[in-house]
């Protein structure tokens, strides 16, 4: 049944520009930070090769570029997600669901589903980038595995977040604005190192840094899971919220 | 066959804060009865058939569907509808194919079953040529029946229709008329409309909503004017005191309308003239007038509907 709900998902997904523009951004995007980070490392290169415990080809092109591509996540996901209740609530087919023999969950999970997918390909198609270094360049892949898993972790948080606002309103638009503004806000949070250890600890973003360093730990995987389950869990009370309400 | 009870309805309600929009409602449908739902907008149809289809929860109440209770166990009964709501629930990116392919897996039909039961209703719906069409590009009127075709792909008992005759042309609302008696006949279908022909086409049943509470539930055969307390305009040049009119039998009210005219009021059945006539001629009242006011099932509808009480 969630294979079913995911694959309608993505076949719309798929059927509309919208999911090929946002791609072919993100590609076109990171691509020249890509290219930008190869230059400088092209510059660099020689004034490493003297140091003792230099950074590699890794620390300086992949790990800026995933950081990079975080940034990248945080612009297309509220897009993404805008739809998975919204529109399906503008648009009253949410009726199909709702009156078909489906649990809540396996609505929820079958949508998640399929944006976390679509995210994951952006990651992976990141993750080309790097390795076509590997024609003339020795990569570290404990990081760049590192890195992946946390981009791909980071998606999977941030489909949460937008997939939980998308159940809050019947306007795309304004679940697109919602998630684009929590999202932004955790960022900043990350940023400040001023308001305190809790408030950015909260943030999806500072669980990421130690993982691009390669630094995989079982707290930050908890954490990932933990965020994304809890907006998950949020939007199937919701949805069952909605039955009584609306 | 009469024993085949597929829903019933105990004591439904709902609120949407202060106003009531569904109040107290009871029924029981059978297999081989349509059940019309039958108000002005605002009566709450919509609402009844979104929480006899599991969409919404209802504040009070049980719902019996086909044995199985629809709030204890919504998954296992919610297999036992099929729902047409009101406007059809389609994705206007795919196709009518892909529509009923994804509706019919979400009902838990395997990936065979689908593909036949797609082919069995698309003829049934008038779809067959219309299979790689896309749903948004298709005319009301078929956006229609793919709802319909899609309601009935798991072959459900209970098969609920909200308007499903909105937005037809005359050709196509013939056409799913003909197709709701024909479905009628072997599973119990509910439909809401405001058109009181349209009940009187495709319904075995009738239940009358105002302002969310039921003020009148039965067979439509029972509805038939002709069942119901009937009117008889007399007119005469030397009419008799009022009273002498009230005493006749079967009368239960006169009303005196001047310059020798009354309406006597009757009980259900055959109409006073005979006596009326015959009393005229041996006392001399010399009849001019004798008209029964026919009442129509329009009228009783209005009746129940509006003139009880309040506005609504």
């Amino acid at each position: 049944m969630i294979l079913t709900i995911a694959a309608r998902e993505w076949r719309s997904l798929f059927l509309s520009p919208l999911a090929w523009t946002l791609l072919a951004v993100a590609q076109g995007l990171l691509a020249w930070i890509f290219l930008l980070l190869v230059q400088d490392f092209q510059v660099l290169q020689g004034r490493l090769a003297g140091l003792d415990n230099a950074p590699g080809v890794t620390d300086l092109v992949a790990a800026p570029l995933f950081r990079a591509a975080a940034w990248c996540l945080l612009l297309i996901t509220p897009l993404l997600t805008m739809r998975l209740f919204s529109e399906e609530r503008r648009a009253r087919t949410l009726d199909l669901l709702l009156s078909a023999p489906v649990g809540t969950a396996s609505m929820v999970f079958g949508k998640y589903l399929s944006v976390v997918l679509v995210l994951w390909l952006v990651v992976g198609l990141t993750a080309l980038m790097p390795l076509s270094l590997t024609v003339g360049a020795t990569l570290d892949f404990g990081k760049l595995l590192a890195g992946m898993l946390g981009l791909g972790l980071l998606a999977a948080g941030f489909a949460a977040a937008g997939l939980y606002l998308s159940t809050l309103t019947a306007q795309p638009m304004v679940a697109a604005a919602a998630t684009f503004g929590l999202l932004l806000g955790f960022r900043i949070v990350d940023l400040q190192e001023t308001t305190g250890q809790l408030f950015g600890y909260l943030s999806p973003l500072r669980h990421y840094d130690g993982l691009l360093l390669g630094l995989v730990s079982s707290a930050d995987l908890a954490y990932y899971l933990l965020f994304s389950a809890m907006f998950l869990g949020l939007a199937i009370r919701r949805l069952d919220d909605l039955r009584l309400r609306d | 066959m009469k024993n085949n009870v597929l829903m019933q309805v105990e004591r439904l309600t709902r609120r949407y804060g202060e106003t009531r929009a569904v109040d107290d409602l009871n029924f029981t449908l059978h297999r081989g009865e349509a059940l019309g739902l039958l108000g002005p907008n605002g009566a709450g149809k919509s609402t009844t058939l979104r929480i006899l289809a599991g969409v919404l929860a209802p504040d009070a109440g049980r719902i019996v569907i086909n044995g199985i209770d629809l709030l204890d166990q919504p998954r296992r009964a919610k297999q036992a509808i099929g729902y047409l709501p009101e406007p059809p629930p389609l994705y206007p990116e795919l196709t009518v194919d892909e529509q009923l392919h994804y509706s019919a897996r979400l009902h838990g039909l395997s990936r065979a079953a689908s593909r036949q039961a797609i082919v069995r209703v698309k003829e049934r719906c008038g779809l067959t040529e219309m299979g790689r069409r896309l749903t948004g590009n298709l005319s009301r009127g078929y956006q229609q029946r793919i709802g319909l075709a899609q309601a009935i792909l798991h072959d459900p008992p209970v098969i609920i229709l909200d308007e499903p005759t909105a937005g037809l042309d005359p050709i196509q609302l013939r056409e799913i008329r003909n197709l709701i008696c024909a479905l009628s006949r072997e599973h119990g279908v509910i439909l809401s409309t405001h058109l009181l022909a349209e009940v009187q086409i495709t319904c075995s049943h009738v239940l009358i909503l105002r302002a969310g509470r039921q003020v009148y539930s039965g067979a439509l055969a029972e509805l038939d004017p002709r069942q119901q307390p009937g009117r008889l305009l007399v007119g005469m040049n030397t009419p008799p005191p009022v009273t002498v009119l009230a005493r006749l039998p079967r009368v239960t009210q006169v009303d005196d309308l001047g310059e020798g005219r009354f309406r006597l009021h009757h009980a259900p059945g055959a109409l006073p003239q005979r006596i009326v006539v015959e009393l005229a001629y041996d006392c001399g009242w010399d009849l001019w007038e004798l008209t029964p006011e026919s009442v129509s099932l329009e009228q009783i509808f209005f009746d129940l509907t509006v003139s009880q009480g309040d506005s609504a």
